[in-house]
């Protein structure tokens, strides 16, 4: 018997660390493993609340959020590849094209 | 039983989570990462949701996390500088990020009677195995967006392909 705010404040913990570290990252690569620790996190309030009101609804959320960081990953892997082509480099900072 | 794997795959969880924060190199962060998501899978079957951590293991850490280390393999990325971090990720972002997580914990503890016990395994659907009740919702009410996905997934693909071609 554990009660279900734990999981749901180990869920909070785990998705402010992936804000920290969205925030601090210089390198690209890490900057997007953040995003996937954040979804992570999410996942798991999903799965916690779905235990709650003993519903799985909660769970074909989470199987459609699986889905669709599975398709951004493919996705957002192809760009960086595509930027470290174009201009040598993985760091966030030198990435200002468009500032100009 | 319950409370102490919980505690242990918690624990697990949130210091492999600041290793990845506190490491400098992209291949310590992606492994370090890989542990969060195998703890979070034996946190999903606690809570009775067997097929999701199947599911997180085979997908997350198996397919996403093994792309993931490929292009840092791929792009040969070294330790970055932490230097040049711009000040207003600090300045802005670390206050933010407390207030943030100070919210979310105030509300989750002070729902805490509403929320209830988590029992080991869960009594979601009596009797009924989770994969079963998973999959009848998914192929009856959930059918459409269901089929929606696997367009989603082709479009994903021929973007990705597109995307990381050589140009000539």
């Amino acid at each position: 018997m554990v009660p279900i705010y734990y999981y749901l404040v180990l869920a909070a913990i785990l998705f402010c660390i992936g804000i920290g570290s969205f925030l601090i990252k210089r390198n690209i690569i890490t900057v997007f493993m953040s995003i996937e620790l954040m979804l992570n996190a999410v996942n798991l309030t999903f799965v916690a609340f779905a235990h709650a009101h003993d519903n799985v609804h909660g769970q074909i959320f989470v199987f459609f959020v699986m889905v669709v960081a599975a398709a951004e990953a493919a996705v957002g892997l192809a760009i960086i590849i595509a930027i470290f082509r174009t201009r040598q480099t993985l760091d966030v900072d030198s990435m200002n094209l468009m500032k100009n | 039983m319950q409370l102490a794997l919980f505690i242990i795959f918690a624990v697990l969880c949130v210091v492999f989570a600041l290793n990845f924060l506190f490491q400098r190199h992209p291949i310590n962060s992606a492994l370090s990462l890989i542990v969060v998501m195998m703890s979070l899978a034996v946190i999903y079957w606690t809570l009775g949701a067997e097929f999701l951590a199947a599911a997180q293991v085979i997908v997350y850490s198996g397919a996403v996390m093994v792309l993931f280390t490929f292009v840092i393999m791929l792009l040969n990325a070294g330790e970055e500088e932490r230097t040049r971090g711009s000040k207003i990720a600090y300045i802005v972002g670390i206050p933010g990020v407390i207030a943030v997580f100070a919210l979310l914990a105030y509300t989750f503890v002070h729902e805490h009677s509403t929320l209830g016990m988590a029992h080991l395994g869960g009594h979601l659907n009596n009797g009924v195995s989770n994969l079963e009740e998973v999959s009848r919702i998914l192929f009856t009410d959930m059918l459409l967006p269901f089929e929606v996905t696997s367009i989603l997934i082709l479009v994903a693909i021929l973007g990705a392909v597109v995307l990381a071609r050589k140009e000539h």
